[in-house]
């Protein structure tokens, strides 16, 4: 839990890239708990690591146990030295482990190769697994995720790289026709294990077309995953657990978050793909986020500790499916829902996730469900016209005061 | 001068690397090349430059571009070395030479593509035809495969119309495509399919009992009754499931292929489209994927003619589709569709190639879609009915196949009739075995969307479940709960 939060101060000052001593890039130790092969350790989201070939929820969570506030250094993985590293590098050091681990891992996309990958997840791997595991692919993104389906589809467990998210609506027939589709029509005989990621959302400055938020399209295409990552810590395990998944699954990473920097533990582990994150117990409102909203949260958060609320802030990580258990238990304790989000207002995930939250849980709320997120516009390039697009601290400040009157 | 030696065989040997089985071009042996003090490496490149067979590509090399003095040299020049056409540069993609003359490359051809035929009208083998040896036992297979797939087409076309099955679409006119590719392909060659090539799947040993059970959606159905009839699919046959999207299987293929490469497989993808899916972006982005990443994948474009009601002039304006596979660096052919014969040795060779060099292979079939493009369609609306007469009666690929098994003495007219009457009885009994099996259950509609069924299904299940036991009346009762 206190590793977690050691990235939220990188947050916002996000434009310095620092250069990476790659002397300090290691690849962890095997260490796991037990000796047994395909066990690894799988981090709860209540910061508990348990041993488990699968993350079941066959256990029941004591609650109580999770009031552990920021402060405490309760979390086994503070314990252990592990070490720091940069989002992106979490990334790759993810997908270098797996793809030591298996050899039919491979990756393709556009200038994934000797390039490095446009936001550098992919360098050096194609050197060290050359040039067929490591695809550069022309430009052709519906094509190229059609060869990630068929080469799926014959053994192999490629990673397709979308240079940005938004490219990814060239390669939509693809994914929702085919990806999510061909295990149910084909009565299960051929599998889909493909994880399809790349960088979205509102950047700084990078024009409508590079600032898409494509989790909005992609949530109704049955037969897929998709989860978002935030920290060193959870990119690295969701990498993990995407790639060993055998359903498709898309892994939405954050343009402004690649040089967030954490320190990760050295052993293996990986983050299950279906729970949410408890980045802060409270007992006021339950603010719900993911990717690069968390950190406006939990600045906002900091700012509400000082007026004297109490705010719970969960980063969702899966957007589908929900986590509802995690963000049930939460407005059952809290009776108050904040979500905060980057999508559009209009058919965004946060509309999904107020549904959800009305039809499952509408007897535990004492308000109605606040959803915050970008307007319906297309993202304005002019910085400032840019920055208020996204939601703000203060925005989500005033939604809190409004929601706990 | 060591330097430039060393860096000279380079090239050559790359280029030589290149050649395969196109044939051999006379290289200079490098002391040749070498007489003089100024020495380019215009020779070997002039040629290759100028010979429009070579599929050679030409890196760019370290050298200066300098006149070739030596006399013997001068010899292997094409008139490359004519007054205005001596100079050559570098650009990025590498060497091409300059001409002061404007002249643009013509948008068509003066002579179509020919196309590689090797039975006549007549079933009877042309003069001089290079073509593979098919024996009997393969040769009356093939033919047999032919009739069965004739046979499927009728009966189930049949069932559509009496309202039976929903749904289906026939092969009628492209039988040799089907069967002659399937012949000349092993288990192990991955087939995507576009939906015009049950053919294939039953060469591979489909039972006619598993394409009834496909049509009529049943829970003997490998598909789980999850998709419309004729979406066939088995990984056990290595024929992947049909989906209704147009040419999205042909980057699949290439994605197989390169699964294929990386284990080192002695086998190669295979994928089938129309005149039609060559439009759509898929098909051109995985040509020129596969020649980039140098895939061991067969494209095999069924032109029938028609995409639906679109004819091929309105579809493209390119001669067809072969000249299309030189745009993109893969190697092509064009075949006639309806010569078994013909199909067999081209698709035999093509995998050779593709498997032992790592390439593409493009090879259009001319042919003709007799049938509707499917159930839904009356293609008299909109082409001439005596037009779909005259193909189906002489030009049918069937019946030329048996004339020149006839020939040789390996079937008759007997067989043929005893043949077809087994089959149609085998078929309509499997019909009616498929239809009376029961649909898949209600549970059937929720699993294999993930490989574990998640809660919010389970839910969706169970309140589906629910409704139906308090309105059973508004259910189908042959599907069970």
């Amino acid at each position: 839990m206190a590793t977690v939060l050691h990235g939220v101060g990188a947050a916002t000052a996000l434009s310095a890239s620092k250069s990476i001593d790659s002397r300090k890039f290691q690849l962890p130790s095997r260490r796991s708990l037990s000796e047994r092969k395909g066990s690894f350790l799988v981090v709860r989201s209540d910061g508990r690591m348990v041993q488990g070939s699968r993350a079941l929820r066959a256990e029941k969570l004591i609650t109580n146990a999770v009031a552990t506030k920021a402060d405490t250094s309760a979390a086994s993985t503070a314990s252990k030295p592990g070490h720091e590293l940069l989002l992106f590098e979490a990334l790759r050091e993810g997908l270098e482990e797996e793809m030591d681990r298996d050899p039919h891992v491979c990756v393709m996309g556009e200038d994934v190769g000797h390039y490095g990958g446009s936001y550098k997840v992919t360098r050096g791997l194609a050197d060290k697994y050359g040039d067929l595991r490591v695809l550069d692919t022309p430009i052709a993104e519906n094509s190229f995720t059609g060869m990630g389906i068929g080469a799926a589809m014959t053994g192999l467990r490629p990673i397709v790289e979308g240079m940005n998210m938004g490219f990814l609506l060239l390669a939509f027939n693809q994914i929702s026709n085919n990806c999510g589709m061909l295990h149910y029509t084909s009565g299960g005989q051929f599998k889909i294990p493909i994880v399809i990621r790349g960088p979205g959302g509102v950047g700084r400055q990078l024009g409508a077309e590079h600032s898409q938020r494509l989790e909005s399209y992609f949530q109704s295409i049955p037969g897929i995953q998709m989860v978002a990552c935030s920290t060193p810590y959870n990119a690295k395990g969701l990498m993990k657990a995407a790639i060993r998944s055998e359903n498709p699954v898309i892994l939405f990473e954050h343009v402004l978050l690649y040089n967030l920097k954490e320190r990760i533990p050295d052993e293996e582990y990986i983050c299950s793909l279906e729970e949410a994150e408890m980045v802060r117990p409270g007992e006021h409102v339950t603010i719900l986020t993911y990717s690069r909203m968390r950190y406006h949260v939990m600045q906002a958060a900091k700012t509400l500790v000082n007026k004297g609320y109490d705010p719970e802030v969960i980063d969702i990580r899966s957007l589908k499916p929900f986590d509802l258990y995690t963000i049930g238990n939460s407005v059952k304790k809290t009776h108050r829902v904040l979500i905060v989000e980057e999508c559009m207002r209009t058919g965004g995930i946060g509309a999904s996730l107020t549904n959800a939250i009305n039809e499952n849980f509408h007897d535990y709320l004492d308000a109605p469900v606040i959803c915050l997120s970008s307007q319906d516009v297309p993202t304005p390039y002019a910085g400032t016209l840019e920055e208020w697009t996204v939601v703000q601290p203060a925005q989500i400040v005033t939604a809190v005061e409004k929601l706990c009157q | 001068m060591a330097v430039f030696m060393r860096k000279s065989s380079k090239v050559i040997n790359h280029l030589k690397s290149k050649m395969g089985l196109l044939g051999v071009i006379n290289l200079l042996s490098p002391s040749t090349l070498f007489h003089h003090q100024e020495l380019s490496v215009a020779a070997p490149i002039a040629r290759t430059l100028r010979n429009p067979d070579a599929d050679l590509s030409i890196k760019a090399t370290l050298f200066s571009s300098q006149r070739f003095k030596s006399t013997k040299a001068d010899k292997h020049l094409n008139s490359l070395n004519d007054a205005d056409d001596n100079k050559i540069l570098d650009f990025p993609g590498g060497k091409v030479s300059f001409t002061p003359e404007m002249r643009f490359i013509s948008e068509s051809p003066e002579e179509r593509t020919r196309c590689y035929r090797v039975l006549d009208d007549e079933g009877q083998l042309i003069i001089g035809s290079n073509v593979i040896q098919v024996g009997e036992e393969l040769a009356v297979k093939m033919y047999t495969g032919m009739i069965m797939l004739q046979t499927m087409d009728t009966l189930f076309y049949e069932a559509q119309r009496q309202g039976r099955i929903s749904f289906y679409l026939t092969t009628i006119g492209e039988e040799a495509i089907n069967i002659a590719t399937a012949a000349a392909l092993t288990i192990d060659d991955c087939v995507f399919p576009q939906y015009r090539e049950p053919g294939v799947l039953l060469w591979r040993g489909f039972t006619l009992q598993e394409f009834a059970n496909q049509c009529f959606g049943n829970k003997a159905d490998y598909g789980k009754g999850r998709q419309m009839p004729i979406h066939y699919g088995s990984n056990k046959h290595n024929y992947f499931t049909v989906s209704s999207t147009i040419a999205t299987q042909i980057p699949h293929a290439v994605g197989a292929a390169y699964s294929l490469k990386m284990d080192r497989k002695r086998a190669c993808a295979v994928t089938y489209f129309g005149d039609g899916g060559t439009s759509e972006g898929d098909f051109h982005a995985a040509l020129n994927f596969a020649a980039v990443m140098e895939a061991p994948v067969i494209f095999i474009c069924r032109n029938n003619g028609w995409a639906i009601s679109t004819p091929t002039s309105d579809q493209f304006r390119s001669d067809g589709v072969v000249v299309r596979g030189r745009a993109y660096g893969v190697r092509s052919i064009r075949v006639d569709g309806n010569d078994a014969l013909a199909i067999y040795s081209a698709v035999e060779a093509a995998r050779e190639m593709a498997i032992s060099e790592h390439r593409p292979i493009l090879i259009e079939a001319l042919t003709y879609r007799v049938g509707h493009h499917s159930t839904s369609d009356d293609s008299t609306k909109y082409r001439p009915a005596d037009e779909i007469e005259w193909w189906k009666l002489a030009r049918d690929p069937v019946t030329r196949f048996r004339k020149w098994i006839e020939s040789n003495g390996w079937w008759s007219s007997e067989a043929e009739s005893s043949f077809r009457s087994s089959m149609r009885e085998k078929l309509l009994h499997a019909i009616q075995v498929a239809e009376k099996v029961e649909k898949p259950p209600v549970a059937d509609m929720f699993t294999d969307v993930y490989d574990l069924t998640p809660s919010n299904l389970h839910e969706q299940e169970k309140l589906l479940k629910e409704t139906i036991r308090r309105h059973p009346q508004d259910y189908p009762s042959d599907v069970p709960a």
